[in-house]
């Protein structure tokens, strides 16, 4: 096993997200129109989060949706095992809303790329945004966030894990050397 | 488990898990058809034959929108009247097919086997959209996801199958392919139509409507094929509907919940009613509808193997 640094614990995890739900608040000047779609597998635990959040926060619900891009993705000739595919739930139109797009890293841009091109196709937003709890670096499209809960600067070879109760009964990010994982 | 096999030539041999991971995909490919835009570009870029020696319109319909759906492009060969001979036909049409290099050829031939041939020469991923008698695996495959779309499982349910059953490939799919999941398969139809030996795939001979009716969670009736029957086995279709046709009177002798399938094109008032055919207990236009969904996770997964075994040998290199 590689050695792993710890990036975000519990704690810092839960501080990011009640950051950036107020950041989407503040963006948006409140709840009017605003949709959460997460992307599979982890960005849909992080918007079911953020949407507790700004219930708490503001008193009102936010739907939230959930994303599979695989069929949207570029790099599926390369890809080491053709993925299964998951449902995408999105159950409102997303059509005249904005959009905030929820993801665990954001590394080279290329989810979200197919995240936006997928969304497209399900209706023409007022926008999107982008919320992600890490952005590690490494862009290989032109894309931002603009809602980020840690900036951690790694190498490319390095992996960076989000581990989530949800999905692997902690809540914690590391930071591992070795081989590079594609997000 | 990862879908591994280049072709998909018949239920037969498919473990169970290769047909759970088909109906798992088919039931995310499902939401697609329910979008304002329906397509998605996961197989932008791929050619697929539709090849079609047999007469067919929901198949090939059904076949070219699950491509379309997925944004490969899809092009129609139909070649029903050719008298040239068949098998030379065959390879010859299938060799200059190759030659413009598709990806996947979905192939209907009235002779047995032809997939397997078909498959074993080319390097495109070959789809069985029906071989003669023996088998029409996505017909079996859209069955069954229709069933447990319904009814949430296979496993454990009793399905009977009626009518033809020995000139069926239908019915030899879903025989094959409800057993490998668990369900308790009754086939039955008129004298001579049953075929000895069918109780080695799993089957209960209960030849009556009436008698496997009331044991029945769904009941698969058969098209009876009257184009090719030439009224060997049985007079006529009004003589059909009186001794096996499933009429109101008898779908009564049924579970009030039974469940009434059939792979179509029905013959109103021969095999089915009317009244039953379009009556609350009718699952065939679901029956249709999953064929589109069923078919986009074939599509998809033959891709992936493909790609997979493209990579592996250096594409195109194991061609014989």
């Amino acid at each position: 096993m590689n050695a792993k640094a710890e990036i975000l614990d519990e704690a810092g995890i839960r501080r990011a997200l009640v950051r950036i739900a107020h950041e989407i608040l503040e963006k948006n000047q409140g709840l009017a129109d605003v949709v959460l779609v997460g992307l599979r597998s982890r960005g849909d635990h992080i918007a079911r989060r953020l949407a507790e959040l700004l219930r708490d926060i503001e008193g009102s619900a936010v739907p939230v949706g959930v994303m599979d891009v695989t069929l949207y993705r570029d790099d599926l000739a390369h890809a080491a095992h053709w993925p299964r595919v998951q449902r995408t739930e999105v159950p409102f139109p997303v059509e005249a809303r904005h959009v905030v797009l929820v993801d665990d890293v954001l590394f080279t841009g290329r989810s979200v790329r197919a995240a936006l091109d997928s969304l497209m196709d399900l209706g023409r937003p007022l926008s999107i945004q982008l919320a992600v709890l890490v952005d590690r670096g490494h862009r290989e499209l032109p894309i931002r966030a603009d809602f980020v809960g840690k900036n951690v600067p790694t190498a490319r070879r390095e992996a960076v894990r989000v581990l989530l109760r949800e999905t692997d009964g902690e809540d914690r990010v590391v930071i591992a050397a070795g081989e590079q994982e594609r997000r | 488990m990862p879908w591994t096999r280049k072709d998909l030539l018949g239920i037969a041999g498919l473990s169970p898990a290769e047909i759970l991971e088909v109906l798992d995909t088919a039931a995310t490919m499902k939401e697609i058809s329910t979008r304002e835009i329906k397509k998605v570009p996961v197989l932008r870029g791929k050619t697929v034959v539709n090849l079609f020696f047999e007469a067919s319109t929901r198949t090939r319909v059904s076949f070219e929108i699950a491509e379309k759906r997925l944004s490969a492009d899809a092009v129609n060969v139909s070649t029903s009247g050719s008298s040239v001979s068949k098998g030379e036909t065959l390879l010859d049409t299938a060799r200059n097919l190759q030659a413009m290099n598709p990806d996947i050829i979905v192939l209907r031939h009235s002779c047995p086997g032809t997939p397997a041939l078909l498959a074993s020469r080319l390097p495109a991923a070959v789809i069985n959209a029906g071989d003669g008698a023996h088998e029409h695996p996505t017909q079996a495959l859209l069955d069954l996801f229709t069933i447990r779309e319904r009814l949430g499982r296979i496993a454990g349910l009793t399905v009977g199958i009626f009518g033809d059953i020995a000139h069926s490939r239908v019915a030899r799919s879903d025989l094959l392919a409800l057993r490998a999941l668990g369900a308790r398969v009754l086939v039955g139809g008129p004298p001579g139509m049953i075929p000895p030996g069918i109780e080695e795939m799993g089957a209960e001979i209960a030849p009556r409507l009436e008698r496997m009716l009331p044991e029945l969670d769904v009941l698969i009736m058969l098209r009876i094929q009257l184009e090719r029957q030439g009224g060997a086995l049985f007079p006529s279709g009004r003589e059909y509907a009186t001794h096996f046709g499933l009429s109101p009177e008898r779908l009564l002798l049924g579970r009030r919940e039974l469940l009434v399938m059939h792979p179509g094109p029905v013959n109103r008032g021969i095999e089915v009613s009317p009244e039953v055919a379009d009556g609350p207990q009718s699952l065939i236009l679901d029956q249709v509808t999953s064929g589109v969904a069923v078919r986009m996770a074939v599509l998809y997964l033959l891709s992936g193997a493909n790609r997979a075994a493209a990579a592996v040998e250096g594409r195109g290199a194991h061609e014989r």
